[in-house]
């Protein structure tokens, strides 16, 4: 009996708001206009195609900014112009890889030291997370015994962790990799073993009916299902350990991009601060995206 | 022997669950001929693809035991083939390298790998998909996915098919198309299958015995339908007959007559 009356209430709103819709076509006219507008052609054909804006928009984004920034330059202080700026960075990428003695070498050494350092700490926390994660999301038990230390560990700045790594290691470079370890090493634990346990049921029902060996569930079902999950991982470590090195190789020392900024302001030249910005930007935006890719390469839907 | 194919022999299944144990299937017994099509069919809740998980192994019955060929079911084998509601396959794999995940755990062992490949393809043709082998599951229709699954369950060669719903998820032409595949294939291979479904036609038209359950808790066996309509079966001829007629109507009677009241 309840049935009846539901279906009576759907019926009726629609007749209700003819009224009020009439109403807000005469109190709005140009509402009316716009919606008769797509009838005449001559007006489809005068708008700009769709994917202008949507390809000048960075464009002009970035103009703004760069206004914005010659501006403020102008108005005083001792930030360098944007052209200025501009003439310094044709000048450092002119040649990149020069090495003038252990303190003074080119941009692009810097830039792959501290991508060599990024690599080799991402690295190694991939050998010891990846793994983890999967012993991790596999037994209720481990994940338990890990919850209060991921959790305590999890938030703490990584360069708090640098003392340590200087304390064992007696040595800039291994403390910085080390710092770099530490900070990958959650995000991959925590992504694999969320993947591991979202694995559907299913899937492992026909391992189960099957009765596939161990390391056949793992190479057809575990490693495939959980792949995803793990390039997130990858994908935040790497984010943050580009975003660690810059600080950690600016209280370390040697060569590194972040050794770069600290020796350019101890020069002064803001210039080529500024340029080491953009640098750290973009290459962040390029292993981003390269990470993307990869995700894209590996999704099954 | 062929009389007590596969025995379901006193299957009790109690669950363990937060508010005290939960009785979900009383007392079933059951004996499968070889060959023969049996569909396990009632009102959704009332146990039957619980009943369908433990022939397969899948769960372990509370008493009671389940015999395949002689032989008890102690777990999950790949001498019964199951066909999943939801396809269940695996969207990194293409449709052959689904199927031949299978083959090679069961002839992997004994047989070469042009073998394998061949008995693959076989299984492949037989669900009439040998054209898309090597698509992947989600460039594929879902009556497709599903006779993918069919294909894995039959290329081991088991003794007993058990499909859980196999066509629940599928539009009516599809399950239509199917279904005449199903029994098709049935017909070809003289497979043993238990299938669960709740769809009378579908029941009616492909089972030599319906067994009706009662809804849960503790259901049970309410009644066996004797489903003697001449083989082979044809779908439109069968939708006038009169004997068809009075099963369907006999298996409506049962489960919306006298079952509904509980159920509601």
């Amino acid at each position: 009996m309840s049935a009846l009356p539901a279906t009576v209430h759907t019926l009726k709103p629609p007749r209700v708001e003819i009224g009020p819709a009439d109403e807000s076509t005469q109190l709005h006219p140009a509402m009316n206009q716009a919606s008769s507008a797509p009838e005449k052609p001559l007006y489809v054909r005068t708008r700009a195609p769709d994917w202008l804006p949507r390809v000048l928009a960075p464009f002009i984004g970035l103009a703004l900014f760069v206004a914005l920034w010659a501006i403020i330059a102008r108005a005083g202080g001792r930030l360098p112009d944007p052209v200025s700026t501009w003439h310094s960075a044709v000048d450092v990428f002119s040649n990149p890889f020069y090495k003038k003695g252990p303190n003074d070498q080119g941009i692009g050494w810097n830039v792959l030291t501290s991508l060599g350092r990024v690599g080799i700490g991402f690295g190694l926390a991939a050998l010891v997370g990846i793994p983890l994660g999967f012993m991790l999301g596999r037994f209720r038990f481990l994940s338990d015994m890990a919850a209060p230390i991921i959790s305590i560990l999890k938030p703490v700045s990584p360069l708090a962790w640098l003392p340590i790594g200087l304390m064992v290691f007696k040595a800039a470079n291994p403390a910085a990799i080390y710092v770099i370890f530490v900070c990958s090493l959650w995000p991959m634990i925590v992504n694999t073993a969320v993947g591991v346990r979202h694995i559907p049921q299913d899937y492992l029902n026909v391992a189960r009916v099957l009765n596939l060996s161990e390391w056949t569930i793992f190479r057809k079902i575990l490693f495939p299902a959980v792949l995803p999950y793990m390039i997130t991982g990858v994908r935040l470590s790497i984010g943050v350990a580009w975003l660690v090195i810059v600080a950690a190789e600016m209280l370390t020392g040697g060569v590194g991009i972040g050794f770069w900024v600290w020796d350019e302001w101890n020069n002064l030249n803001v210039q080529h601060i500024i340029i080491a910005i953009f640098t750290v930007g973009i290459v962040g935006l390029a292993l981003e995206q390269g990470m993307i890719l990869l995700a894209r390469r590996f999704s099954y839907e | 022997m062929t009389d007590r194919y596969l025995q379901i022999d006193e299957v009790h299944m109690v669950f363990e669950t937060r508010k005290g144990p939960f009785c979900a299937l009383e007392e079933i017994s059951l004996d499968i001929h070889a060959g023969e099509f049996v569909s396990l069919i009632g009102h959704s809740g009332c146990g039957k693809s619980t009943l369908l998980n433990i022939v397969a192994g899948l769960l372990k019955p509370t008493r009671g035991h389940i015999v395949l060929a002689e032989r008890e079911v102690t777990g999950p084998g790949p001498d019964r083939g199951v066909v999943f509601q939801n396809h269940s396959l695996l969207p990194w794999l293409t449709c052959f390298e689904n199927v031949h995940l299978a083959v090679e755990r069961v002839f992997g062992a004994t047989a070469k790998k042009a073998v394998l490949r061949e008995r693959v393809h076989r299984a492949l043709e037989l669900v009439q998909l040998g054209h898309a082998e090597h698509k992947y599951p989600h460039e594929i229709s879902g009556g497709m996915k599903q006779r993918v699954g069919i294909a894995r369950a039959l290329s081991i060669e088991p003794k007993v098919l058990l499909l859980d719903e196999p066509f629940g998820a599928l539009d009516a032409l599809t399950r239509a198309r199917l279904q005449d595949e199903l029994m098709r294939i049935v017909a070809a291979t003289g497979s043993t299958v238990l299938m669960v479904t709740h769809d009378v036609d579908e029941a009616v038209f492909l089972s030599d015995r319906v067994v009706m359950m009662t809804n849960g808790p503790a259901a049970t066996i309410g009644g066996i339908l004797t489903i003697d309509l001449p083989r082979p079966r044809e779908r439109i001829a069968l939708a006038g007959h009169r004997r068809y007629m009075a099963l369907r109507a006999e298996l409506l009677e049962f489960l919306y007559r006298k079952q509904m009241r509980e159920a509601a």
